[in-house]
C-alpha cells in the first residue's frame, strides 16, 4: 500500500473538525432523522387515527341501540308470610330507589319488605268486618301506586301503597314504607244491594278515582269519587257519583279502566274483548266487541299499558296482541266514535300467560307465563327484548322498578327472586325507524317524527323516514335549482368565455363557496321568504321569461349588422346579458302585483290555498333556491375544471372537421367530461345533504312526508342542531339523533368517495389520451 | 345563388333557421346560466353591504300625519321599508284601502318610543298618510332602554337648573358625554372590581370544598379555615366599599334629565343616563353625517349588546370569534402538517396510502353537524366529564370542562378543518420541484434535513394558504358550535384579567351564531334586523379579506414555482 494523497492530507493538520467529530456529528445527523422518521410516522399516523375515531366514536355512540335487554338473577328468598301463612299473590311491586319490594295477596294484605334479604319491614292487614271476603282485584296504572279490592258485601277498599324518604341528621338516605287509604280505612259501598263484587277495575284520574264493579248477578256500575281537600282545615270531602252501565251478558274475567275514566275495557271467558263507551256515564254504550282469540283459546291476562291509551292481553296458548282504540271515520259515524282495534302482535310465549306488568313510563311490560318464562316486550316497536326460560317452576307475578333496572318474580311456591335488568333502549326496532308504526290514537300506521312531549305518558315516535324524506327534498330542490346554472355556467366559462373574463368570473365564484352558510340561511329566511310571499307569480314570470329573454336577446344580435356584432369580441355573451337579466327580473317583480290583480284575484296565495295546495312562507323553494345557491360554486368549479381540461386536440379535432362550437361541445366536450361533471353533482349533492343552517333558518322544521315545493321540511342535519343540546346524554333520543349523525357521515362519505374515483378515473384517462 | 345574392336577401325564415341550426342560441342560454349566477354573487354581496352599512347611516326623520281606523295622529320617525301590494292583499291585513286603488304602497315606519306606544315599527299605507316634513329640530335619541326616542328636545335639566332654547343643544352634547363617561364608570366597578372580589369569593368556596375532597382534618383544617375566613371578611370590607363608591357614582349619573316631547304633544322625562347619544338628523350636513355615521359603526364594533341583543355592539362576538379561531389555528397547524409531511413524504406509497387519502380529503366534505355530534359526545360528555372527574373534584356537580365551551369549540373546529390544512400542505409538498429536494439530498443532507431546511420553508407559504382557508371555513361554521360552545349571550370575555387570563372553559359569543340567535330567537325582529345584518356584513368582510389573502397567496406562490421549473 503505497501512501495516497488522503493519507497525505490526514497526517496534515486541518481546518475541519476531527473525524470523531464528524462521525459523532453523522451520527448524530442520523439519530435526528430516523428521529425525526419516527415523530412524523407516529404524529401524522395519529392525525389519521384521530379522523378514524370519529367514525368509531359515532359508531360505538350508536351500538347499544340494537342491544336486547340483560336479565341477571341477584338473589331468592321466599315470600313474606301473612298471619295466615303464605298466601298467593296478586301483585308485586318495587319502589324508584331498589330497596322495598311491595306484595299484595289475594287477601288483601299488604307486605314491605327488604329486596335485599326478603325480610318483612312492614305489613298491613285491610280492616274487614267479620264474615266478610276479598272477592276481586284491581290495580290502576302502575304510576298511581293504587289498588282496589272488591268484597263479599258490596263494598271495596282502596289503598295506595307509597315510601317516603328521610334524611337522618349525619346518617344515609332511608326509604320508609307507607300506607294511604285515598276514600277511607273502611270499606266504602259500591253496590246498594250488597252482592258480591266478582270482576272490578280501579283508576285515578287527577284527584278523582273511578271504579267500575261487576256483581254476581251481572250488573254492571260505574262510580266516581271525587276528593276536594279543604284548604284551611285539610279535611278530605268524598263525593261518589253512580251509574249502571249495559251488562255484558256473560260473567266478566277482566276489566280495565283508562286513566280519563272514558273507556272500559273488558274480556269475558270465550275470548271476546268488550268496549264501552263512558265519555257521558249517563249514556254509557257497549260499543264494541272482537274476539281476540281462536278456538278455545282464553285471555288469562289483561293489562292496559303506561298512559291507559292501549292494552295488551295475553292468552292460555302464550300469545299477546297489543290492542287499542281507533277512530271510526267512515261515513254516516257520529264524531268521537271508536272501535276496537288490534294492533300488532309480539313474540309467544310456550305457554299460558300468568301476569303482564307494564313499566312505569314506558311502553313496555314484563310477561311471565306457566312455564316459567319471563319476557320483556315493548310496545311501539314491537320488540321482545328477552324471552327465556327462567325458573322450573310456573311463574305467578312479576313486578318492575319505575326506573326499569330491576325486577322480582314469584313462583307458584312462593319463592321470589330478584333480577338486576338492562334494558336502555327497547323503543328502536328496525321496524320503529323504517316502517310505518301505528301509534296510539292514530287513525293508521304512520311515519311520524316527535321525539319529546311534556306528558309522562307520551309515546315516542322515532321515524326516521320524516327526517331523511325531508333531507332528500332539500337536496333535490335545491339540485333542481343549482344543477342547470351551474353546469350551464361551468361550460360557458370553460368553453366560450373569453380567457381574460374568465381569470375574474371564475374566483369571484368560487369565493362565494367560503360564503358561511348562515348568512345564506339568514337572507333566506328574513328577506327572500318574505320577498318572494309578496311575489309569487313573479317566481313563475322569471323562471319562463328569463331563457326567452336571452334567447330573443340572442336573436336580436343576429339581426344587428356585421360591423355591430364584430364590436362585440367572442366570449362576451354573458356580460351582455347582465342587464338583459336585471331589466327582466325588475320587470317582472313590478308586474308581480298586477298579474295577481288580474289573474288571481289579488292573492296568488289564497288561490294555492283554494285550489289545495299550502303555501309556507318558508318553504322548499326558498330552501332550493338559498342552498343551491350555496352549492353552486362547489358544482361550478369541479365542472369547469372537468370541461377545461378537455384535451385541446380533441375539440381541434372536430373543429378541424367542420363541426361548429356547440356541435363540438355537444358530441366531444360533454362526453369527455361528462364524468367529472358527474362528480362534481355528486360532490354538490353531498353538501346539500349535510347543510345545516340554511334548513334551519329558512323553513318551518316541520317533520312532514311529502314532496310539495311549498311546504317546509325537517333535515336530518337541522333536526341534530335542534334536538341533540336539550337531550338527556345516553338516552334513545340522543343515540338516535347520533344514529342520524353517522347515517349523515356515511352517505356523504360514499357519495365523495365515489365522486373523488370518478374523477382519478376522468385524469387517467385524460393523460393517456 | 349564394354569389348572386347577398346575406341581407336570405329569406328570414331561413336566416332564422340557419341561426338556430348554428347553435349560437344555445351558447347564448348557457352564457346566461353563467350570468345568473353572477349576478346572484354581487347582487347578494350588494345587498348586505348596502343594508348592513346602512343601517348606521343618519336616516332623514319624516313627520306626517297618519290616519288609523278614523283618527288622525301624528308621527315621526324613519322609514325603515316599503312595499307595493295588491290593494286586495293590504285590505286583507285589515288596511284601510280606498275602494278605486288596485296596487297600493305601504310604508314600514320606525318610530321608536316602545315605552310610551308600545309599538316602535307600523305599517302605514300610502293613502293614509298626510304631507311629509323633515322638521330640522327633531332629535333621535339612542338609548340604553326601551329602543330609540323620535321627537323633540323641550328642556333639559342640567345640575340642578333648566335649559331651554337655543343653548339647549349645545348643553344636551355636554351632559351626554358626562353621563357617558360616568356610566363606563359604574361599568368598570361593577365589572373589574365586584367581579374581582366574586371571583375571589368562589374560590374560597372552592377551597374549601377541596380541603373536605382531600380529608384535611385536626390543627391543618382549623388553620387554613381562619386563613379563609380573614380572606373572606376582607373581601367582604372591600365589596362593602367598592358599593359605597358605585352607588355615589350611580347618583350623579341620575343628577340630569331631559324632558322631551314625542310627536303627538306628549311630554317624556328621559334620565340622561339612559342616552348613549342624541342627534339631529335632518339638521346635519355630510360632514356631521359621517362623524355620526363613523362614532356609530365604532359603538357597533366595540360595544356590548344591549336588549336581547337587539341593541348596541357585537364586540363580545368578534373577540369570541377571534379567539377561538386563534386557539384552533393553533391546535390545527402542528396536526395538519405533520400529518401531510407523513402522507406525502414517510408513508409508504401504494393503495392503502391511496385509500386513506381521499379519505382524508373526502372528511373536508363530511357535514359539519357531524363534527358538531362528535365533538359534543366524545370531546364535552367524554373528555370533558372525565378531566372534571380528576381535576375539578370540587366544582361538581356543575361542570368545568364536562360543559361546552371555549376550548372544545377550537379542538372541534381544528378537527373539522384539519383536512383543508392536510390538502392544502400536501399540494405545497408535492410542488417543490423535484430537482431542488434531490439537489440537497446530493450534498449529503439527509431526508429530515432536506425536509426541515429546505422543502418545508419553502412550502410554507402553502401551509399558510391551508391556514388561512381553514380559518375562513372555522369563523363561518356555526351548526356544530350550537352544540359545543357557543350561546347567545356570554356573561364574560373568554380572556381577561383572571388567573388563568385564558379561560378555556368560558362560554363564547360568535358572529355566525349571533346572527341566527337575533335574527330568529329575538322577540323584536324588526328592530333586530338591522343589527343582522350589520352583523353578516362584518362576518362577510372577515372572510372575504381572508379568502382573497390565501388565493393571493397561492397565485404568487404558482408564479415563483413555475418561474424555478422552468
Amino acid at each position: 500500500m503505497s501512501s495516497t494523497p488522503l493519507d497525505v492530507a490526514k497526517s496534515r493538520p486541518s481546518a475541519l473538525p476531527s473525524q470523531d467529530i464528524m462521525a459523532r456529528r453523522r451520527r448524530n445527523r442520523y439519530r435526528a432523522d430516523t428521529l425525526a422518521r419516527w415523530l412524523v410516522r407516529a404524529g401524522g399516523g395519529g392525525v389519521v387515527m384521530a379522523l378514524a375515531l370519529i367514525f368509531v366514536y359515532l359508531f360505538s355512540e350508536v351500538l347499544p341501540l340494537l342491544r336486547g335487554a340483560s336479565v341477571n338473577e341477584v338473589t331468592s328468598y321466599s315470600a313474606p308470610a301473612g298471619p295466615s301463612g303464605v298466601e298467593s299473590v296478586v301483585r308485586l311491586s318495587l319502589e324508584r330507589y331498589g330497596e322495598v319490594g311491595i306484595r299484595y295477596s289475594s287477601s288483601g294484605t299488604l307486605t314491605y319488605f327488604s329486596l335485599e334479604s326478603g325480610q318483612v319491614l312492614n305489613q298491613y292487614q285491610l280492616n274487614l268486618p267479620v264474615g266478610v271476603e276479598v272477592t276481586s282485584v284491581a290495580m290502576a296504572e302502575p304510576r298511581a301506586r293504587r289498588a282496589a279490592f272488591g268484597l263479599s258485601d258490596g263494598t271495596a277498599v282502596v289503598i295506595d301503597h307509597l315510601v317516603r324518604l328521610d334524611f337522618p341528621e349525619g346518617g344515609a338516605r332511608q326509604v320508609l314504607p307507607d300506607v294511604q287509604y285515598p276514600l277511607g280505612e273502611n270499606p266504602i259501598l259500591l253496590d246498594e244491594q250488597g252482592r258480591a263484587i266478582t270482576a272490578l277495575a280501579i283508576q285515578k284520574s287527577r284527584d278523582d278515582t273511578g271504579v267500575v264493579a261487576e256483581t254476581d248477578d251481572g250488573r254492571l256500575q260505574f262510580i266516581r269519587f271525587g276528593t276536594r281537600t279543604d284548604f284551611l282545615t285539610g279535611d278530605t270531602e268524598v263525593t261518589r257519583q253512580r251509574w249502571s252501565l249495559p251488562p255484558a251478558g256473560q260473567p266478566l274475567t277482566h276489566l280495565a279502566l283508562s286513566a280519563n275514566l272514558w273507556t272500559l275495557i273488558g274480556a269475558i271467558d270465550d275470548g271476546e274483548l268488550l268496549y264501552w263507551d263512558l265519555s257521558t256515564p249517563a249514556q254509557a254504550v257497549l260499543r264494541d266487541r272482537e274476539s281476540a282469540v281462536e278456538g278455545a283459546e282464553q285471555i288469562t291476562e289483561l293489562r292496559m299499558l303506561n298512559g291507559t291509551f292501549s292494552w295488551v292481553i295475553g292468552t292460555s296458548e302464550g300469545h299477546l296482541s297489543q290492542w287499542f282504540l281507533v277512530r271510526d271515520e267512515s261515513e254516516g259515524v257520529a264524531d268521537n266514535v271508536f272501535y276496537l282495534q288490534r294492533v300488532r302482535d309480539f313474540k309467544s310465549h310456550d305457554a299460558a300467560i300468568t301476569r303482564i306488568q307494564p313499566e312505569y313510563t314506558r311502553k313496555g311490560f314484563a310477561v311471565v307465563d306457566e312455564s316459567g318464562a319471563l319476557g320483556l316486550h315493548f310496545g311501539t316497536s314491537a320488540r321482545t327484548l328477552f324471552l327465556k326460560e327462567i325458573s322450573d317452576r310456573p311463574l305467578r307475578s312479576v313486578g318492575m322498578s319505575p326506573v326499569d333496572d330491576q325486577l322480582i318474580v314469584e313462583d307458584d311456591q312462593g319463592q321470589i327472586t330478584r333480577y338486576r335488568v338492562r334494558n336502555a333502549h327497547p323503543e328502536v326496532s328496525f321496524r320503529a325507524l323504517w316502517n310505518k308504526v301505528w301509534y296510539e290514537g292514530r287513525s293508521d300506521p304512520e311515519y311520524v317524527w316527535q321525539a319529546s312531549s311534556g306528558s309522562d305518558a307520551f309515546e315516542p315516535k322515532y321515524s326516521m323516514i320524516p327526517l331523511t324524506i325531508g333531507t332528500l327534498k332539500a337536496a333535490f330542490f335545491a339540485m333542481l335549482f343549482a344543477m342547470p346554472l351551474a353546469i350551464a355556467g361551468a361550460i360557458y366559462t370553460a368553453y366560450f368565455m373569453a380567457p381574460r373574463l374568465r381569470g375574474y368570473v371564475k374566483p369571484t365564484i368560487e369565493v362565494m363557496e367560503a360564503l358561511p352558510t348562515v348568512i345564506l340561511g339568514f337572507l333566506a329566511g328574513l328577506w327572500l321568504a318574505p320577498f318572494l310571499e309578496n311575489h309569487i307569480p313573479a317566481v313563475f314570470t322569471i323562471l319562463v321569461g328569463l331563457p326567452v329573454a336571452f334567447l330573443f336577446t340572442a336573436w336580436l344580435f343576429s339581426r344587428l349588422p356585421r360591423a355591430v356584432r364584430l364590436m362585440l369580441p367572442e366570449g362576451w355573451e354573458a356580460v351582455v346579458l347582465l342587464p338583459v337579466i336585471v331589466l327582466v327580473v325588475w320587470l317582472m317583480v313590478f308586474l308581480s302585483p298586477l298579474i295577481e290583480v288580474w289573474f288571481f284575484d289579488g292573492s296568488m296565495r289564497q288561490w294555492f290555498t283554494d285550489i289545495g295546495i299550502t303555501y309556507d312562507q318558508r318553504n322548499a323553494m326558498i330552501v332550493g333556491i338559498a342552498m343551491g345557491f350555496a352549492v353552486i360554486p362547489t358544482i361550478f368549479s369541479i365542472a369547469e375544471d372537468a370541461v377545461f381540461t378537455v384535451p385541446r386536440h380533441l375539440t381541434q379535432g372536430s373543429l378541424a372537421l367542420g363541426a361548429t362550437p356547440w356541435q363540438t361541445v355537444t358530441r366531444v366536450v360533454l362526453l369527455t367530461a361528462s364524468p367529472g361533471i358527474f362528480s362534481a353533482v355528486m360532490i354538490g349533492f353531498g353538501r346539500a345533504v349535510g347543510e345545516t343552517m340554511i334548513v334551519l333558518m329558512a323553513t318551518g322544521n316541520s317533520p312532514i312526508v311529502n314532496f310539495n315545493i311549498f311546504e317546509g321540511m325537517r333535515t336530518l342535519s337541522a333536526n341534530i342542531a335542534v334536538e341533540l343540546p336539550e337531550t338527556s346524554v345516553d338516552s334513545t333520543h340522543y343515540r338516535i339523533l347520533f344514529l342520524a349523525g353517522l347515517v349523515l357521515f356515511a352517505l356523504t362519505f360514499i357519495v365523495n368517495t365515489v365522486a373523488e374515483l370518478v374523477r382519478q378515473r376522468l385524469r387517467a384517462r385524460y393523460s393517456s389520451l | 345563388m349564394a354569389t348572386t345574392e347577398a346575406t341581407p336577401s336570405i329569406p328570414q325564415n331561413q336566416t332564422t333557421r340557419l341561426w338556430l341550426k348554428s347553435g349560437d342560441p344555445w351558447i347564448w342560454l348557457i352564457g346566461g346560466g353563467l350570468s345568473i349566477s353572477l349576478i346572484m354573487v354581487v347582487g347578494l354581496l350588494t345587498l348586505i353591504a348596502v343594508r348592513g352599512f346602512g343601517h348606521f347611516w343618519p336616516s332623514e326623520l319624516i313627520e306626517t300625519t297618519a290616519n288609523v281606523n278614523g283618527q288622525t295622529t301624528t308621527i315621526l320617525g324613519a322609514i325603515a321599508d316599503s312595499e307595493t301590494l295588491p290593494a286586495v292583499r293590504m285590505r286583507e291585513a285589515g288596511m284601510a284601502i280606498p275602494e278605486d286603488q288596485v296596487l297600493a304602497t305601504r310604508y314600514l315606519f320606525e318610530l321608536g318610543n316602545r315605552d310610551v306606544t308600545g309599538r316602535d315599527f307600523v305599517w302605514f299605507a300610502e293613502s293614509d298618510l298626510g304631507a311629509w316634513r323633515y322638521p330640522v329640530d327633531a332629535i333621535m335619541l339612542e338609548r340604553r332602554e326601551w329602543g330609540n326616542f323620535f321627537g323633540y328636545a323641550v328642556a333639559l335639566e342640567y345640575e340642578g337648573r333648566t335649559v331651554e332654547g337655543e343653548a339647549l343643544w349645545q348643553t344636551l352634547q355636554l351632559a351626554i358625554d358626562r353621563a357617558n363617561d360616568l356610566y363606563d364608570q359604574v361599568q368598570a366597578i361593577e365589572k373589574g372590581e365586584i367581579g374581582r372580589i366574586n371571583t375571589g369569593l368562589e374560590r374560597l368556596r372552592l377551597q374549601q370544598r377541596r380541603l373536605e375532597f382531600d380529608g384535611v382534618s385536626g390543627a391543618a383544617l382549623a388553620e387554613a379555615e381562619a386563613d379563609m375566613a380573614a380572606q373572606r371578611a376582607e373581601l367582604d370590607a372591600q365589596f362593602i366599599d367598592i358599593q359605597g363608591e358605585r352607588n355615589q357614582v350611580l347618583e350623579q349619573l341620575q343628577r340630569d334629565t331631559l324632558v322631551a316631547r314625542t310627536a303627538d304633544g306628549e311630554q317624556v322625562r328621559i334620565p340622561l343616563g339612559n342616552i348613549v347619544m342624541a342627534s339631529q338628523n335632518n339638521a346635519l350636513g355630510l360632514g356631521g353625517k359621517i362623524g355620526f355615521y363613523v362614532q356609530r359603526i365604532h359603538g357597533f364594533l366595540t360595544g356590548f349588546p344591549r336588549e336581547a341583543n337587539t341593541e348596541g355592539g357585537i364586540f363580545p362576538a368578534i373577540f369570541g370569534t377571534v379567539t377561538m379561531v386563534l386557539i384552533m389555528s393553533v391546535l390545527v397547524t402542528p396536526f395538519g402538517v405533520l400529518a401531510a409531511i407523513y402522507l406525502r413524504e414517510y408513508a409508504k406509497q401504494g393503495p392503502v396510502l391511496k385509500a386513506i387519502r381521499v379519505s382524508v380529503y373526502n372528511l373536508a366534505g363530511v357535514p359539519s353537524i357531524v363534527f358538531g355530534v362528535f365533538g359534543l359526545g366524545f370531546f364535552v360528555y367524554l373528555l370533558g366529564g372525565s378531566i372534571d372527574n380528576l381535576f375539578f373534584p370540587e366544582r361538581l356537580p356543575a361542570p368545568t370542562f364536562g360543559t361546552p365551551g371555549l376550548f372544545w369549540a377550537s379542538l372541534t373546529l381544528a378537527l373539522l378543518t384539519l383536512p383543508v390544512v392536510i390538502v392544502s400542505t400536501e399540494e405545497g409538498l408535492a410542488r417543490i420541484p423535484r430537482t431542488i429536494r434531490e439537489g440537497s439530498l446530493a450534498l449529503g443532507a439527509t431526508k429530515w434535513e432536506t425536509l426541515w431546511k429546505v422543502v418545508v420553508p419553502l412550502s410554507a407559504p402553502a401551509m399558510m394558504t391551508g391556514l388561512i382557508l381553514a380559518v375562513a371555513r372555522a369563523a363561518g361554521e356555526v351548526a356544530p358550535l350550537m352544540l359545543v360552545g357557543v350561546v347567545k349571550l356570554a356573561p364574560s370575555l373568554p380572556i381577561d384579567g383572571e388567573f388563568p387570563y385564558v379561560h378555556l372553559e368560558r362560554k363564547i359569543m360568535h358572529l355566525g351564531f349571533h346572527i341566527y340567535d337575533v335574527g330568529f330567537q329575538s322577540p323584536n325582529v324588526e328592530a333586530a334586523r338591522p343589527l343582522v345584518y350589520a352583523t353578516a356584513l362584518t362576518l362577510v368582510l372577515l372572510i372575504l379579506i381572508l379568502n382573497l389573502t390565501a388565493i393571493a397567496i397561492r397565485n404568487r406562490l404558482r408564479e415563483k414555482y413555475r418561474a424555478q421549473g422552468d
